[in-house]
């Protein structure tokens, strides 16, 4: 007897976002769930940015830290070193040193930094402040401003700062994220709020926040779900933006990516295990329904396209 | 599907005699639908409506065990597709394979590893819980020697014998038939001769076809041959191939009730590039397998698909959750020191673990936060300063010590000052923000 496949129709679709300019790259735009190709359309595979920073990452564990040696006091050449050595698709600059705990950099030094990384490469550039919530609302418009006609993604709005954000964001033409705290309810609020004040809802990106493999990744996973069963089976349109997976902030400074193997033998060793934990973080939420990603090391990256190679 | 109060009604004698303890037949009818109550309490039901009644009430997905005593695990009886609905059941297995070509030294080497891959996380023993046997000689001889070979080194470890040779697969079960291993590889060409030596062994089997239409023919034959206990694979083996099948398989399962196949799946993730190899993992942990073997055992693989299992499988309503009290970690003297924080697992394992690595004997205070996390409990009014000053004062524990000194996780140190203030005579310290910091901050205190 043939077995009837019980296949799903659904209702809703994601949205399809395109960002960049020469070398610009697309996510979303599936009507079914994650990898559900069997039953409906994914046109775009999902897009992993490498995390570059604006300070020297003293605070990575030694495993990312050693990758990006050479590079990582200058954003510009560990920009071009991305593109060119490590042939990523997008750059996910973090001006992490805005943060005025971090170095208070003004947002005329983040301009700065955010147009040489501009000119320096071709492919698209995500970027991002410092999580502060009023420092982010100064230099984010700096930095729309000066990244106008980039098409970039910029990040993120939250719920206390998204007015100033999202209307540099919409005057300069890019993209945005808009994060809140794992919860299903206040990513739907927040999506509202921001398509009221006129932002045009497919130009989001809703980051239901990460969190990392054993520290909590099963909240994400769930909210990703749901967000996502939302958007499909009740064609909810303010649950139909593409999800992000900030994975390697989230990641990188846990026990498991740092813990010498002298300390805890039955761990392993400590580079294969970090590596280990921001890919094994980025695939289940890659399964949950991220399709863009934030990510460190390039073995993960790696491991995570081949993959989605497998799965597309 | 399962069925309806008013289709079970239709089935009982409706007499309404009350003898199962309902006011009527239909009362009792709605309490089965919703399996608040089971058939037998009704002495004067049928034997054809029992046996209806049992297959529609069977569990969607047969549930199986693998392997005897503390180790042996139980798998199928999943109920939802997605983990937000409902706790899945029972976390999937790990197995390992083997080859009966590997020369014995290596046969033993991967024991030795599945035998020291058990560790702690969370409070739960976790580890690499089967051997895939891999007749891959064809050789009843060879497969047997292999399956000697192991045993011999890890007698605790549950197998699962993977031959499509009956004589090989009976010379195996001479030998563990009676541990409850999985007998995997009945397919069209051989399913009478396997399902025999399944019924004989009363082990369970494991059927393999191309394809979900073959998958389901064979499952039928294989039951229609009086096998129940069954294991599926689909012959899935890229991850597009296995995210459809396991989906309609379960899908098929839960949602239609498809009997033929609803058994647990087994997924086979061996991979050259062992990232890939635990993205495969990841893939079975997620989407509905219910064993998943690997090519090889590395401890930094095994931890990353351990953690993600207890994820995956938590119950999503319930955070886990440790007892409420006084933790004495070391041996603490009246003098030792005082910490607190809240009762989710992942907290208390944290924090517990890093003091003890400190050496310094202490006492930590474990408050019920309904299974929050420090800032989550802060956040939900859970963790507040007059609750721990309540807590604090209720547990006794100001009779073992001899001092009155409170340290505070680094993240709340905001709550400092209102529980000096709740806690008269009471000095709280801030203590670091990442449990990592403890081991120096203990330290250099004890100095
Ligand atoms: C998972 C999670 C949840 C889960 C709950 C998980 C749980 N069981 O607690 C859910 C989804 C339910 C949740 C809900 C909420 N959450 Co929440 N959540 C998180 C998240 C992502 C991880 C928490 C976690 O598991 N941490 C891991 C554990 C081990 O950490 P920990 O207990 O703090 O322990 C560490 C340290 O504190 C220290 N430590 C612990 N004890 C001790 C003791 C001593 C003596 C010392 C020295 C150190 C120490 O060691 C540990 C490891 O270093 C955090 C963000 C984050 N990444 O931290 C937000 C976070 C805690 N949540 C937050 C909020 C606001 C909420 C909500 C109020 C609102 C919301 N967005 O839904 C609700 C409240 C819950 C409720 N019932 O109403 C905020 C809190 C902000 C703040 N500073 O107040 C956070 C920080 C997110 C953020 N960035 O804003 N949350
Ligand atoms: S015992 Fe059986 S026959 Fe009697 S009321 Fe209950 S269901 Fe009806």
């Amino acid at each position: 007897m043939a077995f009837a496949a019980p296949k799903e129709t659904y209702s809703g679709k994601v949205y399809e976002v395109a960002f960049g300019t020469e070398n610009a790259v697309k996510f979303g735009g599936e009507n079914v769930l994650p990898f559900h190709s069997f039953e409906g359309n994914v046109p775009n595979r999902p897009v992993i940015a490498y995390e570059i920073q604006d300070i020297v990452p003293d605070d990575w564990p030694e495993t990312v830290k050693k990758v990006y040696e050479g590079v990582s006091g200058d954003p510009v050449k560990w920009a071009q070193y991305c593109q060119n050595e490590l042939k990523a698709k997008a750059i996910a600059l973090r001006l992490v040193g805005t943060h005025p705990d971090r170095g208070n950099r003004s947002p005329e030094d983040a301009t700065k930094t955010v147009k040489d990384v501009l000119a320096a490469i071709n492919i698209p550039l995500i970027i991002l402040g410092s999580n502060h919530v009023e420092k982010d609302s100064a230099v984010l418009v700096a930095v729309s401003e000066a990244a106008k006609g980039k098409n970039c993604i910029i990040g993120k709005a939250q719920e206390a700062n998204y007015k100033t954000i999202a209307a540099a964001a919409m005057a300069n033409n890019h993209k945005l994220i808009a994060m809140s705290e794992l919860d299903i309810n206040l990513s739907k609020q927040l999506n509202i709020l921001l398509t009221q004040m006129g932002f045009d809802k497919e130009k989001l990106i809703t980051d239901p926040m990460c969190s990392a493999l054993g520290y909590g990744i099963e909240y994400t996973y769930s909210v990703m779900e749901r967000i996502r069963l939302a958007a499909l089976t009740q064609n909810d349109v303010t649950m139909q933006p593409p999800m992000l997976g900030d994975v390697g902030m989230y990641v990188w400074k846990v026990k498991e990516t740092m813990a010498p193997e002298s300390d805890l033998p039955q761990w392993g060793p400590v580079k294969e295990r970090g590596i280990a934990w921001e890919t094994t973080t980025a695939g289940a939420l890659l399964i949950a329904g991220a399709e863009l990603l934030i990510m460190r090391h390039p073995d993960a990256v790696k491991a995570v396209e081949k993959f989605i190679d497998e799965l597309m | 599907m399962a069925l309806s109060g008013v289709e079970i009604f239709k089935l009982l004698p409706k007499t309404n005699c009350k003898k199962c303890g309902h006011p009527t037949c239909l009362a009792f009818a709605m309490k089965l639908a919703q399996r608040q109550a089971t058939l037998d309490s009704c002495p004067d039901v049928s034997e054809e409506a029992k046996k209806i009644l049992g297959e529609a009430s069977a569990p969607p997905i047969r549930p199986i065990t693998l392997g005897t005593g503390d180790k042996a695990v139980k798998m199928g009886e999943e109920t939802v597709l997605f983990r937000h609905e409902k706790k899945f059941v029972n976390p999937c297995a790990f197995a390992v394979e083997v080859k009966d070509t590997m020369p014995e030294g290596d046969i033993a080497r991967v024991a030795d590893d599945v035998l020291s891959s058990e560790m702690d996380r969370v409070g739960q023993k976790l580890r690499i819980d089967a051997i895939f046997v891999n007749n891959a000689s064809g050789d009843a001889g060879t497969f047997e020697a292999a399956v000697k070979a192991i045993t011999a080194k890890a007698p605790s470890v549950a197998l699962i014998l993977g031959t499509s040779n009956p004589a090989a697969a009976e010379a195996a079960l001479k030998i563990v038939g009676d541990k409850k291993p999985i007998l995997y590889g009945a397919d069209a060409s051989n399913a009478d001769a396997m399902a025999g030596l399944a019924k004989s062994y009363k082990v369970t089997l494991g059927v393999t076809a191309k394809g979900l239409d073959a998958l389901t023919d064979l499952t039928e034959k294989v039951k229609g041959l009086g096998v129940e206990d069954m294991v599926i694979d689909s012959g899935a083996r890229a991850a597009k191939e296995i995210i459809e099948h396991n989906t309609f398989i379960r899908r098929g399962a839960i949602k239609k009730n498809i009997k033929s196949v609803g058994y647990p799946v087994i997924t086979f993730a061996q991979r050259d590039d062992k990232m890939l190899e635990l993205l495969m993992g990841v893939l079975g942990v997620t989407k509905y397998s219910s064993i998943v073997v690997m090519g090889s055992v590395e401890k930094w693989k095994s931890l990353a698909l351990f953690a993600l299992r207890q994820n995956i499988y938590t119950d999503p309503q319930v955070p886990m959750q440790v007892e409420q009290k006084i933790y004495k970690l070391g041996e603490p003297k009246p003098e030792s020191p005082l910490l607190i924080t809240t009762n989710f697992s992942l907290t208390y394992f944290i924090v517990s673990g890093e003091a003890e690595n400190s050496k310094v004997p202490c006492r930590l205070a474990v408050m019920d936060c309904e299974g929050l996390s420090v800032l989550t409990g802060w956040a939900a009014g859970k963790f507040t300063a007059s609750k721990i000053a309540q807590f604090i004062q209720e547990s006794g524990v100001e009779k073992e010590i001899s001092h009155k000194e409170l340290i505070i996780p680094g993240y709340v140190a905001i709550l400092s000052g209102a529980i000096e203030e709740k806690l008269p005579g009471w000095k709280v310290t801030v203590g670091p923000r990442e449990a990592n910091g403890l081991p120096a901050f203990l330290k250099s205190r004890a100095s």
